[in-house]
């Protein structure tokens, strides 16, 4: 009996918050309406293709035939006997270590040295930080490195009596991976950076002020107590496209040291995939690979918004 | 008293002074790292004005010595060859870009203010979803995502290269991140002058987010004006201008010159927008009163 009352009741408490869900999704409806055309074309064009996508690493997917179940095996394969994959995973670290904090932090800085000065040169000098990831000049990058004396690189230090006969920046297996750093660090003042310089734009003047009277003199302090605390959701834009844009790197080395590069000393995860994808058609495979870089970059962006949690709402 | 003040002018000349030589250093640290920034793309540019013969010369000058305009006419007779007008890509370029980047900027702000001011039921998976969406980079998605353009007949349509980009999970957290530090008791006191979550959002937010606004506008136009038509569209009529300027330039180094041309022809634009919209940017800080 008493049995039958705690379901009785263990039910109705169910009804209730069900009752309440509806209650509060109905007094909440002017937010569901607003958030509708956003979400419309977002679970069309995004969570439906992701969703699709997922199962796609389990399988043996060749784009002609339809997908067949191969439970882990493609994540085993990578692992245990994928050695250019090994190699993969050690350069996309590298290649994330060196670039993904350097250009976080020559972001943060520029933003805010640009900030410093007058309004005519902040456009100017953002302008200029900005253009390297709005245009699209790799060819360029292929003739300042290029092998020959004709490269600029090559000819500038020739002329400099550095060099003697003209280095193969692009092709020998010793500097590929520091070329593809170079342009890569090139390009990567981006979406973070115009970001953290729309932000410190809109910190309040009086903050300052404010902070002057209570005795912050040097710009060290403003930056640590007034600036910091006040761009927290910036920052954590910035480290979420920062986090994108070095692990998934491989556009980059693919169009600058060519594709597989020499000894694979370029050839980054996404490479890999890029490779098996689009190159042997094994999607099942490429998925997988993906697969783990995803999981990668969420292990990494929830260890920084962890750090930067006292700074976020 | 007087002696107060003399103590506190001299203290603010000082800073003053310190403040003048402190921009100084400062342009000097940026001036460096910017021409290392100008460097490749001043290239570019006097890549594109260099006649072909010049092109090869050792040593590589740093300037044109007979500078012309012959890679832009290549480039525009190549373009020009196809069966369809050259304005005709020019007209499906900005209609695609105008498209894309204003129905974004609108969408993306609405929900981007909902999901950072409002508290409903759903409204926490939605925050997570969108930054997993930004994490998850598969090149298996582009494949899906074309058979959900083919499932819903878009393929070979100009819709099919607006549609997609509208909903951008970077914009949406852009604007989030942004309307995230505004006061939540101005929203309050918003509401309880009977105002609704639409008016709340464009007559009070909006105003005051004009920085993160003008940064998106930014983002979308580039993002919007460089999409390829090249796997979605076939038809010559609906191609846009990357598509058609990549084929114009795609031989490799012979035709350096021309490639040159198309990546200053394509630059153009995004910089005319990223001037305009940076000047609203900057223009902001003078009257950013509505914090708490």
């Amino acid at each position: 009996m008493a049995q039958i009352a705690a379901e009785d009741i263990g039910k109705r408490s169910k009804q209730e918050k069900r009752r309440q869900l509806l209650v509060s999704i109905k007094q909440n409806k002017e937010c569901y309406l607003m958030i509708a055309p956003f979400m419309l074309f977002f679970i069309v064009f995004t969570v439906v293709p992701v969703i699709m996508s997922l199962p796609m690493g389990f399988t043996d997917f060749n784009m002609a035939q339809s997908p067949k179940f191969v439970g882990l095996s493609n994540y085993t394969t990578l692992f245990l006997s994928d050695k250019i994959f090994i190699r993969s995973i050690r350069v996309t670290l590298v290649f994330a270590l060196l670039t993904g904090p350097v250009s976080y932090v020559l972001c943060f800085m520029l933003a805010w040295l640009i900030n410093e000065l007058p309004p005519k040169l902040k456009t100017i000098f953002t302008l200029i930080f900005y253009a390297p990831s709005m245009a699209n000049v790799y060819t360029v990058w292929q003739l300042i490195f290029s092998g020959d004396i004709n490269g600029y690189l090559n000819s500038f230090l020739i002329e400099l009596g550095i060099i003697n006969s003209p280095v193969q920046w692009l092709t020998d297996g010793r500097y590929v991976l520091g070329v593809t750093i170079v342009v890569q660090l090139w390009i990567s003042l981006g979406a973070g950076f115009l970001a953290l310089r729309a932000g410190f734009q809109n910190i309040d003047r009086s903050l300052y002020e404010a902070a002057a009277i209570e005795g912050i003199r040097t710009k060290w302090q403003e930056l640590i107590y007034i600036v910091i605390p006040s761009m927290g959701p910036q920052m954590m834009f910035a480290a979420v496209m920062q986090i994108v844009s070095s692990f998934t790197a491989g556009t980059v080395a693919q169009s600058l040291v060519g594709f597989p590069s020499t000894d694979y000393k370029a050839h980054t995860i996404m490479t890999h995939a890029y490779d098996y994808g689009w190159v042997r058609f094994e999607m099942g495979y490429a998925a997988a690979i993906c697969m783990i870089l995803f999981i990668a970059m969420f292990i990494c962006n929830k260890l920084i918004s962890k750090a930067l949690g006292k700074y976020l709402d | 008293m007087a002696a107060v003040n003399t103590e506190k002018l001299r203290a603010s000349n000082k800073q003053a002074g310190r403040r003048y030589g402190g921009t100084i250093a400062i342009f000097t640290v940026l001036l460096l790292v910017g021409l290392f920034m100008l460097l490749p793309i001043y290239l570019t540019v006097i890549m594109s004005i260099k006649p072909v013969e010049e092109l090869f010369i050792f040593p590589p000058k740093l300037y044109a010595v007979r500078p012309t305009l012959d890679n832009f006419r290549d480039m525009f007779r190549d373009m020009s060859s196809n069966r369809v007008p050259f304005s005709r890509y020019v007209f499906n370029s900005i209609s695609v870009t105008v498209t894309v980047t204003v129905l974004q900027c609108i969408f993306c702000s609405m929900a981007a203010f909902v999901l950072a001011k409002c508290r409903f039921p759903g409204s926490k998976i939605i925050n997570s979803i969108i930054v997993i969406a930004l994490l998850y980079q598969s090149n298996v998605i582009y494949i899906m995502q074309y058979i959900v353009m083919s499932r819903l007949h878009l393929i070979d349509s100009p819709l099919a290269l607006i549609l997609p980009s509208i909903a951008s999970p970077m914009g949406l957290f852009l604007m989030r991140q942004s309307i995230s530090q505004i006061p939540d008791s101005i929203i309050e006191a918003a509401k309880v002058d009977g105002a609704g979550l639409f008016r709340i959002c464009w007559q009070i937010v909006m105003p005051n987010q004009k920085p993160a606004l003008m940064t998106l506008i930014i983002f979308a136009f580039q993002a919007a004006w460089n999409i390829q038509s090249g796997s979605l569209v076939f038809r010559e009529e609906y191609k846009t201008l990357p598509t058609v300027v990549t084929q114009a330039a795609a031989s490799g180094l012979a035709k350096a010159g021309v490639a040159m041309a198309a990546a200053v022809f394509m630059l153009v634009p995004p910089i005319v927008i990223f001037m305009l919209a940076q000047r609203q940017v900057i223009e902001t800080m003078a009257h950013s009163g509505i914090k708490e």
